[in-house]
């Protein structure tokens, strides 16, 4: 626990991916199973102890201090988990556990044993240790890394590719000993051949020269204004995933349920409209972190896959098959689903470049928000591989954004965050690129605003800083250069036009991109 | 009433007033008369008529301000008379000369601290307790969660840190007077003994502490070394300079602040520095509420800091209290 305790004091004050990456790839190096893989459990999100609420924290410590201490302790500290560890008032001899030992511990706790057990470990750890202990058992460990970083520096300390690292990922379970002793070379790649896994997905760059490209080589697709997601069926076990690797089945148990036979499938979930035609974003977007959806839902918007690229054709692997030949099996494969919850995404014929530029400025589905160009040769590979696929968005006046700050708003809204700051990557830090206080839904403004209390990462007056984790789509008028901010732009009226949850913010865009865009 | 017995002194909310001796402690601004308790700028300004102070502090005010005339040297215990009040000076140990000033007239005795602390500093005079009927006391740190840690143990970390570091040098962003001092003098007791680099603003300071008997080592101008010489070793700047365009000469330096304030992350963040280190030159909670126990004043007059919680406290342990809400005083840069 002193180790971990550690790394998360200096992940907490590192600055950039690269010193976080650096920080952990040393402590999973440094540290013993298993307590390596519950650390890297808990660095990832996966590890969920559910006995400890936060009212049980503050219950501990409110029979220990002063009532008023403690009130204008926590409204100076601003964080629950560290007022009590600072505030903590007794020091018993004893050992402090291991993070295995305090894992093991929190896991077996009941409502009616955990006061107790809190109380006496809470006395044997010092006021960092504390912390660490706090953030865990209420699941609330947020160090500004996301779960890839915390898979990259797994892969960097064992000098393993990160995409196999994703993939094995959704197959082993804490602490991963087999997984770590693959890693060390002690012991053989785990065998998940007959698990429903998540396999990476394949990502396109934007279209920046389309006079470049040799049209030839590419077949044309419409992109979707969906969400991206892969549908997997092993042994006649089914999951549904979300572009980060997040099992989504229980918000679409239609489609899961659809499945009947072994395979892989990428394409993108659309609600169906009327007429042929896709409905709202918006309904898909209320589905998503749903651990369930009711029947009204399920019947109001009802959901279907557009497949677009086969992984795996029975238990046969095909990503290495060129794309014309996946999408051949894939079109016969989906002729035999059930036609209501799956379909086709059928390529489109344009001889010239004109002829391409016409079909994506007038597309016949207001669903749809530009072209995919894909080498018709391509294998599937993971990741965002260069000369293999395009998107050539239709309104290229919209950007994938991170949060980083939220204030107060003014009147009715004074007890929301409602003015967001956002910004776009330049390399591995985000620099603000603009700040919006509209666009949005009342119901999406409760939801911001809850999401910004429970990822603050520090607060300045009435400004919260934010984990660097939630992508906004922001829809704008025009951009352009300005001196006034770090990025150099200025974005004219900008509004969040969509929250994308789906998206993870390592792939949000860049500030080159948004400068492509200037006019 | 305490109170009652001593009309000779007001709280005003510009600082303490004598108007008898028409004379002010810590004023913040110039008067014909001022008692000055320590050398920081929110305590010690410059163009007073005369002022009464340890050696110490008139000379860290000329070396800030230049030559004063009007100082009046008093040594620790040493008493004067000034207009039928009687003065006197004791070491408070916040920075070199720092006192606490005592002040007795018609069988009541005042205490007005100043900035204080009880931790261990090699570069003053440890703080003395000083029996009272009024105790006026700050409460920068006045909280419960400022417990601040033996300040030996978060220079062994920093020493820790920069040893497994390959090829960085560390910087230490501490306040130019007395914490830059007490961290140099810290580091020496914790075993370095190589020279340590000082950035412009801190060397004249350093300079007037060794030339006060304090033990410093072997001190050199970071200016016009290498960045390749510097590899390895403990650089002290002003923390103004942390983030600096001054800092890019350094070699990938290890950024450190040392200040009271690390104690809180969000504020250890806001600094920007990787490595937040707890040394604090203002008692801590631990502190101030040992010292109201030991002085067992009548009364407990804050002048500034987190006041309501330590007049809070104050009630709960049957001591009067009243906060003065003394204007000027803000939280110093610690
Ligand atoms: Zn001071």
């Amino acid at each position: 626990m002193k180790g971990f305790a550690e790394l998360l004091d200096a992940l907490g004050f590192a600055s950039g991916r690269n010193a976080k990456l650096a920080l952990m790839a040393h402590w999973l190096g440094e540290t013993a199973d298993p307590d390596r893989g519950w650390g890297l459990a808990a660095l990832t999100g996966e590890l969920d102890l559910p006995a400890v609420k936060p009212a049980l924290v503050r219950a501990l410590i409110e029979a220990e201090v002063d009532p008023v201490l403690f009130r204008l302790s926590y409204d100076y500290v601003g964080d629950l988990a560290e007022t009590v560890a600072l505030l903590w008032p007794h020091r018993e001899e004893g050992e402090v556990p291991s993070l295995g030992e305090t894992v093991e511990v929190l896991q077996a706790l009941t409502r009616s044993s955990a006061p107790a057990v809190l109380r006496s470990m809470l006395s044997r750890m010092d006021s960092s240790q504390r912390y660490a202990l706090i953030k865990l058992a209420t699941g609330a460990l947020r160090v500004g890394a996301g779960a890839r970083l915390a898979r990259q520096a797994f892969a960097n300390r064992f000098g393993v590719d990160v995409e196999v690292v994703e993939e094995l990922w959704h197959g082993v379970a804490a602490p991963y000993a087999e997984l770590f002793a693959w890693g060390a070379g002690k012991g053989p790649r785990p065998d998940l051949e007959a698990k429903p896994l998540f396999r990476p997905f394949m990502l396109a760059h934007p279209l920046e020269a389309p006079e470049s490209l040799d049209l030839a080589a590419f077949s044309a697709e419409w992109k979707w204004d969906g969400i991206r997601a892969m549908a997997v069926c092993r042994s006649g076990e089914k999951r549904l995933y979300s572009r980060d690797g997040n099992d989504i089945s229980g918000s679409f148990p239609e489609i899961v349920a659809a499945l009947d036979q072994d395979l892989v499938l990428d394409g993108e979930l659309l609600v169906r409209g009327v007429d042929g035609t896709v409905g709202s974003f918006n309904a898909l977007q209320q589905r998503l972190g749903r651990k369930s959806v009711g029947a009204a839902l399920m019947r109001d918007y009802p959901v279907f896959l557009r497949a677009y690229d086969l992984l795996f054709d029975g238990s046969e692997d095909v990503r290495g098959l060129p794309l014309e030949v996946r999408r051949e099996r894939l079109q016969a494969i989906v002729a035999g689903l059930d036609a209501e919850r799956f379909d086709f995404s059928h390529g489109l014929q344009a001889e010239t470049l004109e002829a391409l530029a016409e079909l994506r400025g007038s597309p016949p589905d207001p669903a749809i928000e530009g072209l995919m160009l894909k080498r018709r040769t391509s294998a599937y590979v993971a990741g965002r591989k260069a000369g293999l696929w395009y998107k050539w968005k239709r309104d290229a006046r919209v950007a994938d954004c991170v949060l980083m700050y939220a204030q107060r708003g003014h009147g009715k809204r004074s007890s929301f965050y409602s003015d967001f700051t956002f910004g776009a990557w330049q390399g591995e830090t985000l620099l603000p690129v603009g700040k919006a206080y509209f666009g949005f839904t009342d119901a999406e403004l409760k939801w911001l605003d809850a999401w910004v209390r429970a990822h603050t990462t520090a607060r300045f007056g009435p400004v919260r800083e934010v984990e660097k984790a939630l992508v906004l789509e922001v829809a704008f008028d025009s951009i352009a250069t300005s001196k006034r901010h770090k990025s150099g732009l200025a974005m004219r009226f900008p509004r969040i036009s969509r929250i994308r949850q789906d998206k993870p913010a390592a792939e949000a865009d860049t500030v080159d991109m948004l400068r492509g865009m200037v006019i | 009433m305490v109170a009652d017995r001593i009309g000779w002194l007001k709280a005003e909310p510009r600082g303490i007033y004598l108007p008898g001796a028409d004379a002010w402690v810590d004023p913040s601004q110039p008067v014909a008369r001022a008692i000055v308790t320590h050398g920081h700028s929110d305590h010690a300004r410059g163009g007073h008529g005369m002022v009464w102070a340890t050696a110490e502090t008139l000379a860290i005010t000329a070396a800030r301000y230049g030559p004063q005339p009007g100082g009046m040297r008093l040594a620790y215990g040493e008493k004067v008379e000034i207009e039928g009040v009687g003065v006197s000076l004791h070491p408070a140990g916040h920075v070199l000369g720092s006192a606490q000033v005592r002040l007795e007239r018609d069988g009541a005795v005042v205490v007005v601290s100043g900035d204080y602390k009880r931790a261990h500093d090699p570069t003053c005079a440890p703080f003395e307790v000083v029996p009272c009927d009024v105790f006026i006391t700050e409460a920068t740190f006045g909280l419960p969660v400022f417990v601040h840690p033996p300040a030996g143990a978060e220079i062994a970390r920093a020493l820790a840190r920069l040893r497994a570091s390959e090829g960085r040098c560390l910087l230490i962003g501490a306040y130019a007077l007395g914490k830059a001092q007490r961290v140099i003098a810290l580091l020496r007791e914790g075993g370095w003994e190589r020279p340590i680099y000082l950035h412009g603003a801190v060397e004249k300071l350093c300079a007037l502490y060794q030339a006060h008997g304090v033990e410093l080592g072997e001190l050199r101008p970071v200016a016009g070394v290498k960045a390749d010489a510097l590899v390895g070793e403990v650089v002290i700047a002003p923390p103004s300079a942390l983030q600096d365009r001054w800092s890019r000469r350094l070699p990938d330096p290890i950024t450190a602040m040392a200040s009271g304030w690390m104690m809180v992350r969000a504020r250890a963040r806001q600094r920007g520095v990787e490595l937040p280190l707890v040394i604090s030159d203002h008692a801590g909670w631990d502190e101030l509420t040992r010292t109201l126990l030991e002085v067992r004043p009548r009364e407990v007059w804050v002048t500034h800091g987190r006041d309501d919680a330590l007049v809070h406290w104050c009630g709960l342990h049957q001591m009067k209290a009243r906060a003065l809400h003394l204007v000027g005083r803000e939280d110093e840069d610690e």
